[in-house]
């Protein structure tokens, strides 16, 4: 597998997204970066999802909120080193999705859908009301949790590195999954459940597994990124916008492609970077938000790489 | 010849409609079994029983000694039975080849993703596609999708091929490739169960025919003997006329 | 003990106004097969239309129900046009994704003008007291308006040919097309008309409690638990499911603290998802 260009690529890409902010010693950029990095992390999961097996997980937050919560709250109560925090944070959110996708899955398309509103509103309510967790209130880092980490100043960067990291193994999972054999059973569940379960996918199998899939690294950017912030609060955690502005990314990037989403994140994150500056614009970033979404559903169902693949059907094989 | 699949007594009601009463056929190894009756007869039914999409409300199903009764399907697949659906069901956002790796991936052998793409490309030559394996499903010929229906349900490398109308809606050339193909199948050693509408062609593929009114069996027996079977003639032919042309296969 | 029947009342009372809502979210549904995600977003404009008329103009409160009813139509038949026309037909999960975008569309305009402060409808209705408990006026004058509307719906949908055209185009668009019906135009027509219903409902909301530019989400959810226990794509299951959550409301209420409300909510609505994906009031097909 690692005789592919395309894998290369990725890895290339990476050093240089996590090594410039480094070298050039702007914490601006890196902070920018750093956000677009978690939609990157979100769109690319939920792309597993919405992209090959059809499913839109509207509420896909939970697992970063989820992951972040244990993680935070496993390095102030138990007083662990993050990095086993956040990874312990990512398999528990993962086998708590995949018990949690035996039921919900049982669910087809829209009904789906609604169901994952109603799973992200309980479990942040069930939040709010859970003490150990701080309730509404949430968690905070007092400074001497970076101590491992050799002091705060440092453990920005140290995040940002594992960050950057977390991004690039969702790329990597993503390719890896897009060329398995579970990734095919997953493109023909997207395509018609049906005529997939007749020959043969094992569709609830296969369904629970990719919602659990989806889980693991979105709970362990979680885990990193409200570490780094020093503090969680449920408003935060899961907040729905959030999710949305995730299905966002991948249909403006293209669903069901490896880079698109990571393309929309990076586009979006940037875009909104922009209009949050333009003073004119700040108030009206959901309606913009909003109007982007309207547009590609109509216009470009494919999103950008979608529509690229359809222009120039020979790029289909190197840019995937 | 052994037996393959046993169907014993399965009955389904929807509703206010019995769809399948008590019905038991068997398929023996390598055989060609026709399964006709009016429309409403339940034939779609009874395959939809066989692999599993919904559970009989009483009787068995039982395949190479395996109880497969009530699916799910994906298990049924995976014991060697494949199915052409009548309505086809491509997976148009793949690619003909694709579709077909699809099939061997999750059928019979459980192949890995390299050998199975193999195999796909074998059934896809052999099935009269091999000229656009990278063509997206959707945008094939409807007589391109029942083809690849059939291409992809052989990939599987089944035991037991349920075709359900796999000629409709061809033209007569392509009715003839079609049988043709058929006709390959079995000599290949794959069993088939086939519902399908024009007689002609039933008559001379079958070795026996199950003729199914009112969700159950009316008669069984050779394309001969059921032809000649009066209760069949009022029942399901009603012209006599049509019976001519069965009697004379071609 | 008749604490809790005052409670349970005033539930049922509120839960009328959940069904008008949720009949509209299952108007649309069973029409044309499309949920709609900016149902909270029209809900929360039929607030605010009730604050504009009775703050700006000095209308009186229940004079904005029938203006809401006519510019819920048009404003549904507009977003019809705007985001939905091109999904009809096209897989679910496309008009999932377009009625949220123009949700956010909404509530981003929404929030822009009016910000996300709270907000607050004066409407001066007498109470009615009964062995020492008082049943505010507000609510079984919404509550009221709320039954004659779904009672209008009714004779609108079984007693007009329109309301037949609406019936054929829902059971087979195809046949109905066949049979001379202008499909698209009774399709934006049930938009229209599952709009004004939204709409009307969040006056009707307005004029009993205070309300926000994204208080539409926790009654789309409503809208949502409702349609699951009515069944969705059945309007008269939708009001007897908005009854018995209203009823759901009223009941727990008395016996845990405010915040868990959500939960049980949430948590009903996840459980009849997948208990009973053809709701509990479906006597029959829709």
């Amino acid at each position: 597998m690692w005789r592919r260009p395309f894998l290369w690529f990725i890895v290339a890409a990476a050093l240089v997204y996590a090594l410039y902010p480094y070298f050039t010693d702007d914490v601006g950029m890196r902070e920018s970066l750093l956000l677009a990095a978690v939609y990157i992390i979100l769109a690319s999961n939920l792309n597993l999802m919405i992209g090959y097996a059809g499913y839109v997980n509207f509420g896909n937050i939970v697992f970063f909120g989820l992951g972040g919560y244990i993680c935070l709250y496993l390095v102030t109560a138990l007083h662990w080193h993050v990095i086993p925090a956040a990874l312990t944070g990512g398999a528990a959110v993962s086998a708590l999705a995949l018990l949690f996708g035996l039921g919900i899955l049982r669910l087809r398309g829209a009904f789906f859908a609604l169901a994952t509103i109603g799973v992200n509103q309980a479990i942040q309510q069930l939040v709010v009301n859970f003490e150990p967790w701080g309730g509404a209130t949430g968690i905070y880092l007092s400074l001497d949790a970076y101590g491992p980490l050799g002091g705060p100043m440092q453990a920005l960067w140290t995040t940002y590195l594992m960050i950057v990291a977390v991004t690039t193994a969702s790329l990597l999972a993503s390719y890896a999954i897009r060329h398995s054999k579970f990734g095919l059973g997953l493109l023909a569940i997207g395509q018609n459940e049906d005529a997939a379960s007749v020959l043969g996918v094992p569709t609830p199998r296969y369904k629970a597994m990719v919602y659990s899939a989806s889980a693991f690294l979105p709970a362990v950017a979680g885990g990193l990124y409200f570490f780094k912030s020093g503090i969680i609060e449920p408003s935060s955690a899961f907040n729905l916008q959030t999710s949305i502005e995730a299905i966002v990314m991948v249909m403006l990037g293209g669903s069901g492609t490896i880079l698109g989403p990571a393309l929309g994140a990076f586009l979006y994150e940037e875009l909104r970077g922009f209009l949050l500056t333009a003073q004119s614009f700040s108030q009206f970033q959901l309606v913009i938000a909003g109007a982007l979404l309207l547009l590609i559903v109509q216009f470009v169902p494919g999103g950008l790489l979608g529509w690229v693949h359809q222009r120039w059907p020979r790029t289909r094989r190197w840019l995937e | 010849m052994s037996a393959l699949l046993e169907v014993n007594n399965i009955s389904k009601r929807f509703g206010g409609l019995q769809a399948v009463d008590r019905l038991s056929l068997t398929v023996n190894e390598g055989e060609i079994l026709g399964l006709i009756g009016p429309n409403g007869a339940g034939k779609s039914t009874v395959f939809n029983l066989i692999n599993g999409v919904y559970p009989p409300d009483g009787g068995s199903i039982v395949f190479v000694g395996q109880d497969i009764t009530g699916g799910p399907p994906y298990r049924v697949a995976r014991q060697g039975i494949a199915r052409a659906h009548q309505i086809v069901q491509p997976l148009g956002g793949l690619s003909v080849l694709d579709n077909c790796t699809v099939g061997a991936c999750f059928g019979r052998q459980g192949l890995g993703l390299v050998p199975a793409r193999e195999v796909a490309r074998e059934v896809v030559d052999m099935i009269g596609l091999g000229d656009r394996p990278d063509m997206l499903a959707a945008s094939l010929t409807t007589a391109g999708k029942k083809r690849l229906e059939l291409a992809r349900a052989l990939s599987a490398r089944p035991r037991l091929l349920l075709l359900d109308e796999v000629l409709a809606g061809l033209n007569p050339t392509e009715t003839e490739g079609m049988i043709e193909t058929v006709h390959k199948i079995r000599d290949s050693g794959v069993a088939i169960l086939m519902i399908e509408h024009i007689m002609r062609a039933v008559m001379s593929l079958s070795d026996r025919i199950v003729v199914l009114n009112l969700g159950s069996k009316l008669a069984e027996g050779s394309p001969q003997q059921v032809a000649d079977n009066p209760e069949v003639i009022t029942a399901y032919l009603g012209d006599s006329k049509l019976l001519s042309v069965a009697e004379k296969p071609a | 003990m008749i604490g809790i029947l005052a409670s349970v009342i005033d539930g049922i009372l509120i839960g009328a106004v959940y069904g008008l809502a949720a009949m509209g979210l299952t108007l649309i549904w069973g029409v044309m097969n499309v949920i709609n995600l900016a149902h909270g977003a029209i809900v929360v404009v039929g607030m605010f239309v009730l604050y504009m008329l009775v703050s700006a103009l000095g209308l009186p409160a229940y004079g904005a129900v029938p203006v809401m009813i006519v510019l819920g139509f048009v404003i549904g038949i507009g977003l019809y046009w705007i985001g939905v026309h091109r999904m009809i037909g096209r897989p679910e999960l496309m008009s999932l994704l377009s009625t949220f975008a123009l949700n956010m569309v909404l509530i981003g305009l929404g929030t822009a003008w009016w910000t996300t402060s709270p907000y607050n409808v004066q409407v001066n209705m007498p109470s009615v007291s009964w062995r020492g408990y008082t049943f505010t006026g507000t609510h079984i004058t919404a509550a009221a308006l709320a039954v004659v509307i779904a009672g209008l719906l009714y004779l609108l949908l079984y007693h007009t040919r329109i309301g037949k055209a609406v019936r054929a185009v829902a059971t087979n668009r195809e046949a109905a097309e066949l049979c001379g019906i202008p499909t698209t135009q009774v399709l934006a027509m049930a938009f229209g008309l599952g709009v004004a219903l939204a709409g009307v409902s969040g006056t009707l909301i307005a004029t009993m409690f205070p309300f926000t530019v994204l208080s539409g989400e926790a009654y789309q959810l409503k809208s949502f638990v409702v349609t699951v226990l009515g069944g969705l794509g059945n309007p008269a299951g939708a009001l007897m499911g908005g009854i018995a959550l209203g009823l759901i409301e009223g009941l727990a209420t008395p016996f845990m603290p405010v915040s868990w409300i959500p939960i049980v909510e949430f948590g009903l609505f996840v459980f009849c998802l997948i208990a009973f994906p053809r709701g509990i009031f479906s006597f029959t097909k829709a």
